[in-house]
């Protein structure tokens, strides 16, 4: 598709305005490539942990029904149990720290005097 | 499921023995067939679902929506195409010019690859792997790279405050996603997709997995939810925001760069909500009715229909509803969307998974429907 459009399409001359980055007809000032606040640093690990911990459950979730009608079924509950158990702990240690929190008090990012 | 394939595959490679298919090598087969999904069925939904939305969007703001092109507007996406096609194919000199070329690309293949383990109706699955559902949530995830990568590449500062939103608002909608799949996964003990949805059937006494138990509606609504936001679909199309980042991560893009992105979203609720269907609406089974009463009366072929048919309607009544939704809903801030999934949704589908488990182990296994019938019963036969 995107070969056939360059064989369609008319040739197009760059201009000056043409080719800057869009800011609302503004000149852009700078790069826009610069040092950002990410934010979701710890949240991005908080994620990891938690896909992990879903990848990992996984597998005892498939066996779970045929534990429930062949019996074992506490076994895999009490594992199940534990692995939830765990992410709850974390989850509420996390949003005790304030982790979870987007907006992180304006007086940490204020500049100093 | 996996017989029935194998036999399937069986009597392919018998049919083709000795003409020119079979020497054809496999690759070839997987090409085509790549070709066909997104050829057939994502380009033309995607079309279609564009055109569609409008008209939604103009009946629900009382207009009128495209009505020049073709009966009531409907070769619109057509026009639409043509023209993206033909626009300039624009890339920023300031932007890394690589990363700028294959984002979009990663969208639209990360959307597309979902449609493999989608099962439209019994027989008729392109791959139904054993760890299907695993392999939709695993494949989807690609999208999120691919935002990220364009709004880095763009070098334009609403481009990459829309790509940063967007990794965190899809990276962390996607653990509610995963946590509300994983009663399904309690309830039928299988990660595949086929098999999933065959024990939902009447027959089984079972019916949707929706309303197995009171665990499992709200563990439907949460998914629903966090599909919504890993779609970036309104009330969670933060990483677009047109309000606040002129258009977020696709400012720079034009033409069809911009045309892949607007398919792979599309193309995405397309697979969100078909995963919904799936999970927890039942699939292609048809509400009430007993299949294999209903297979012997009837041709394969038509049955096949009829599934394919129940599927795509469930499907297009999820999609409808994110439609809805968008024209009906306003915006949350990103600090409002960050709370709701951290602080509501996940503690939510964390129990929902305990509450479930522990329905299952008090039940046996029993579904809302049959443990009420057992009552029923087990009080009329004591009297």
């Amino acid at each position: 598709m995107l070969g056939v459009g360059a064989l369609l399409r008319p040739k197009s001359i760059p201009t000056r305005r043409g080719t800057q980055a869009y800011e609302c007809g503004e000149d852009p000032i700078g790069s826009a490539w610069v040092k950002f606040n990410i934010r979701f640093y710890v949240v991005a690990i908080i994620f990891i942990i938690f896909d992990v911990e879903v990848a990992a459950v996984l597998p005892v979730a498939t066996q779970f029904k045929e534990a429930v009608l062949n019996g074992g079924a506490g076994l895999v509950f009490a594992e199940l149990f534990l692995f939830i158990a765990l992410l709850i702990l974390g989850l509420i240690y996390c949003w005790v720290r304030g982790d979870l929190e987007w907006v992180k008090g304006v007086t940490l990012n204020a500049p100093k005097k | 499921m996996p017989a029935n394939s194998a036999l399937f595959a069986q009597s392919l490679t018998q049919w083709t023995q000795g003409t020119w298919f079979a020497s054809v090598p496999i690759w070839v087969w997987a090409l085509v067939s790549a070709l066909l999904v997104i050829y057939m069925l994502a380009l033309p939904f995607g079309g279609i679902a564009t055109y569609v939305e409008r008209k939604i969007a103009a009946d629900i703001q009382d207009r009128i929506g495209p009505n020049r092109v073709g009966p009531l507007g409907i070769f619109q996406f057509a026009a639409d195409a043509i023209k993206m096609i033909s626009k300039e194919d624009y890339v920023p000199p300031g932007g890394d010019r690589f990363l700028f070329n294959i984002a979009p690309v990663l969208v639209v293949v990360g959307s597309c690859a979902g449609f493999v383990a989608l099962p439209l109706a019994q027989y008729l699955v392109a791959g139904d792997i054993n760890i299907g559902v695993f392999y939709i949530m695993a494949i989807t995830t690609i999208i999120a790279p691919g935002i990220l990568l364009g709004s880095w590449a763009s070098e334009n500062k609403w481009s990459l405050l829309g790509g940063l939103r967007s990794a965190a608002q899809i990276v962390s909608y996607e653990i509610p996603v995963a946590l509300s799949i994983l009663p399904v996964i309690l309830i039928s003990g299988s990660l595949q997709m086929g098999e999933i949805v065959k024990q939902q059937g009447w027959q089984s006494g079972h019916f949707w997995n929706v309303f197995h138990n009171p665990f499992t509606l709200i563990a439907f609504f949460i998914l629903f939810v966090g599909g919504l936001a890993e779609t970036n679909r309104i009330p969670f199309d933060l990483p677009e925001a047109e309000s606040e980042l002129v258009s977020g991560f696709n400012t720079e893009f034009s033409g069809m760069r911009f045309g892949l992105y607007a398919l792979g979203e599309f193309v995405d609720v397309f697979v969100m909500c078909a995963l919904v269907t799936t999970l927890f609406l039942g699939g292609w089974q048809l509400p009430f009715v007993e299949l294999d009463k209903f297979m012997i009366t009837l041709p394969s072929g038509l049955i096949a229909l009829i599934q394919v048919g129940f599927f795509l309607g469930k499907t297009f009544v999820m999609v409808f509803v994110v439609m809805w939704l968008r024209w009906t809903l306003p915006r949350l801030r990103v600090d409002q969307l960050m709370g709701l999934c951290w602080k509501g949704m996940v503690p939510i589908a964390l129990f929902n998974i305990l509450g479930t488990a522990i329905w299952m182990w008090a039940f046996k296994g029993q579904s809302m429907l049959q443990v009420a019938l057992g009552l029923f019963s087990g009080g009329g036969s004591s009297h």
